[in-house]
């Protein structure tokens, strides 16, 4: 069918188009979005920029009105002199003074003054007719308007006052200096600006320990949340006064009590169940006993079933107990004997009660003189689990235990190692950490269908190693051989000869 | 009756009586058919109550008592009995790691085991329990420590004009001590030589009874004077 294979062709040709769109429009939106800035810099830069803001509009305030007041000021006391001057000149010119002694009379000082009358321009001071813009004088004498203007007279400014001359033809313009504002001005504006950055910079002091204040909480509840994974369950938040905080302390403890009663439930579950186990095992354990005893009394066939029943008697017997330590350990019920033990003799002692008595044990020279402080009962199930794994996937043959100082050490000596090396298949790189899980076996292992343990061995190993703080971790055999090699590390000290 | 006398020739063999207190009665019946397997007799009971009773009024050479019991429990089972009697005490307790081990060692029990164990040990240790007090080294009759003073054969001790009664467990740890005045034993060796026990014995059985030992012979068992802890190593009798 021709039509719908173009059809199809054409359908996935839109999708590909969509898609392609699609893909193009993420990853533009994706660079617009802006970097995430930590919340920290984030409150810092909030403050200091509305410090910024808040300062730069008061300064920009502060000197607009300032300058408006003090030229206002200025302009209007210049040009009620201006009209004063003004009122003078007219009298002096109905006199028909001379226009040089008329400005000479008015007491100028420093002030420059221009007038013009008619085709006679007379001035005094430093104020020249050329300074006066056309502009200003058409107006004035032109016009007949009074007028000001603010001109810049070699790099000074001043502002220029016209007027007519009342009851003549002539205009009379007066300069004033306006240096002084302008400095005055320029002295604001510094200040302003230093105001402003000062200003801002206190912003962004405030922002950073108004992002601490508000980021503590957030630590505080990142700190109670690791320890609660580090399994300190009753780990809570204080309940703050703060209506926002106190939601989150309050979820969060909620939560934190919710997952200690369910895990304490599950804990409990286990230890209830491997102790309810403990009685019927009991019975178990003692009659087969009783049976072991009459065992040649028995038909071959059912002698048979008995040792089947014993074995699983006691295989049922190490499971529970293993089961039961583990919930132990949950729920934090362990309490360790601990005492000085010299760690050659203790190693030997595990050795022989272990179920590998004939393993062979090295121990280095500086070995001998180790002592460890431990608790001995719990230690030598450490020793004895992994002698059990050690003949469980690699056979009773070739197994040896070392004893020696952390190698690697510097003086004096603050760890000891036991090793258990086997001629088993080893474990994979990526089971190294998995094998000390419950219930989990190497993939080699999974195979073998009389497994013995119940999975639990080398998770009470660590559990054990590490209540006494210590490590356990499994490498490659060191002479390069196939098998693996079990190490467990424990604080050592050495005692002098 | 209270005085542990030495039996000769009766080490845990046939005509030993052992007295029961379990209230699962499967399990009961379970032990009490691999304990005759022994060849010792078993009179089970159920309830605490029922083993004072029992004991009372047909003292057994060995009792076993569950800790966990319906009723007065087996802690006071253990004080009821030892108040009578130095009879040899095993208790049977949920785990090893408790207070519970202590507070039965501390309530007169001599040993104990952890459910689920196999009856051979259990044999074992009743074993050890009933073995004899080993025959003192040749002449020495009579053992002086100062005002305390042990007459190992006839199992008698004095302090001072007072006659101290301790139960059989008790009178070993200190016979054992006082062979040889002034040395230090350690608890492995202690474990061993009282309990039978070997290296991965259970320490707290010789601290237990050597604090009870020190409450009986001692005139300040807070300062002892005889019974003398050397730190680390373990323990000495001195006069």
């Amino acid at each position: 069918m021709p039509g719908t294979e173009q059809e199809s062709g054409v359908l996935e040709k839109a999708e590909r188009w969509r898609d392609a769109v699609l893909n193009r429009l993420d990853a533009i939106t994706h660079r617009l979005r802006p970097q995430r800035i930590p919340l920290r810099q984030r409150i810092m830069l909030t403050f200091s920029l509305g410090a910024f803001a808040l300062s730069a509009f008061l300064a920009a305030t502060t000197y607009s009105f300032t300058k408006s007041a003090l030229i206002h000021d200025r302009e209007r006391s210049a040009i009620s002199q201006t009209y004063r001057h003004g009122r003078m000149v007219s009298d002096e010119l109905s006199n028909k003074s001379v226009p040089t002694d008329i400005l000479q009379n008015l007491g100028l000082g420093a002030t420059g003054g221009v007038l013009v009358d008619g085709q006679t321009t007379t001035n005094h001071g430093d104020l020249v007719p050329t300074n006066i813009p056309t502009a200003l004088q058409q107006r004035v004498t032109n016009d007949r308007i009074a007028s000001l203007m603010v001109v810049d007279r070699a790099g000074k400014p001043s502002l220029l006052v016209g007027i007519p001359v009342p009851a003549t033809q002539a205009s009379y313009f007066e300069s004033t200096d306006l240096s002084d504002i302008q400095s005055a001005l320029r002295n604001v504006g510094r200040s302003s600006v230093a105001a402003a950055v000062v200003t801002t910079g206190l912003g962004l002091l405030l922002g950073a320990l108004a992002a601490r204040r508000s980021v503590r909480p957030l630590g505080d509840a990142a700190q109670a949340a690791k320890a609660i994974a580090d399994g300190r369950l009753d780990t809570r938040l204080v309940v703050t006064e703060d209506p926002d905080l106190q939601l989150l302390a309050t979820a969060f403890n909620d939560m934190a009590s919710a997952l200690q009663l369910r895990l304490e439930r599950d804990a409990r579950f286990a230890s209830d169940v491997s102790h309810e186990l403990r009685s019927p095992l009991m019975t178990l354990a003692a009659s087969a006993e009783v049976l072991e005893a009459r065992r040649d009394e028995i038909p071959e066939r059912s002698q048979t079933a008995l040792d089947l029943l014993v074995a699983d008697v006691k295989r049922f017997q190490g499971m529970v107990e293993d089961l039961l330590e583990i919930s132990r350990f949950d729920a934090g019920a362990i309490r360790l004997n601990p005492e000085d033990l010299m760690l050659s003799e203790f190693v030997h002692q595990c050795v022989s009660a272990s179920s590998l008595p004939g393993a062979a044990i090295n121990v280095s020279p500086r070995g001998e003189s180790l002592v460890i402080h431990a608790d001995k009962r719990r230690l030598f199930r450490v020793v004895a689990n992994l002698l059990d794994n050690a003949r469980f996937y690699g056979g009773a043959e070739g197994v040896t235990v070392e004893v020696s100082e952390a190698i690697g050490e510097g003086e004096p000596v603050a760890h000891a190692w036991i090793a258990v090396e086997d001629h088993g298949p080893g474990v994979p790189a990526d089971e190294r950490t998995l094998i000390f899980e419950r219930f989990a076996r190497g993939s080699s292992a999974g195979r073998r269908a009389t497994s013995e343990g119940a999975g639990l061995g080398l998770a009470l190993v660590d559990e054990h190693v590490r209540m006494h703080a210590g490590r356990v971790w499994v490498e490659d055999r060191l002479d390069a051989e196939p098998g693996s090699r079990f190490v467990v590390e424990l604080p050592a000290e050495e005692i002098g000869e | 009756m209270r005085r542990p006398s030495p039996r000769v020739g009766h080490h845990g063999g046939v005509g030993t009586r052992i007295l029961t207190v379990e209230d699962d009665e499967r399990i009961r019946s379970a032990v009490k058919l691999a304990l005759e397997d022994e060849g010792w007799t078993v009179e089970e009971t159920g309830s605490g109550e029922e083993a004072v009773e029992a004991f009372h009024r047909h003292p057994a050479d060995v009792v076993l008592i569950d800790i966990m019991l319906p009723g007065i429990d087996g802690f006071e089972v253990c004080r009821s009995i030892r108040k009578a009697s130095d009879v040899p005490i095993v208790m049977v307790t949920a785990r090893a790691d408790t207070h519970d081990v202590v507070a039965g060692l501390e309530a007169g029990a001599d040993d104990y085991m952890t459910k689920p164990f196999a009856p051979k040990e259990l044999s074992a240790r009743i074993r050890a329990l009933l073995r004899r007090v080993r025959p003192t080294t040749a002449g020495h009759s009579k053992l002086v420590f100062g005002e305390l003073e042990i007459v190992p054969d006839e199992g008698k001790v004095t302090v001072g004009p007072r006659e101290i009664h301790l139960t059989k467990t008790e009178f070993r740890l200190l016979c054992e001590l006082a062979q040889n005045p002034g040395r230090v034993f350690s608890r492995e060796m202690l474990l061993d030589k009282v309990w039978g026990y070997g290296y991965f014995g259970d320490g707290r059985l010789v601290d237990v009874h050597v604090r009870r030992l020190r409450t009986k012979v001692e005139v300040d068992p807070a300062n002892p004077r005889h019974v003398v802890t050397v730190r680390g190593l373990g323990y000495r009798l001195q006069s």
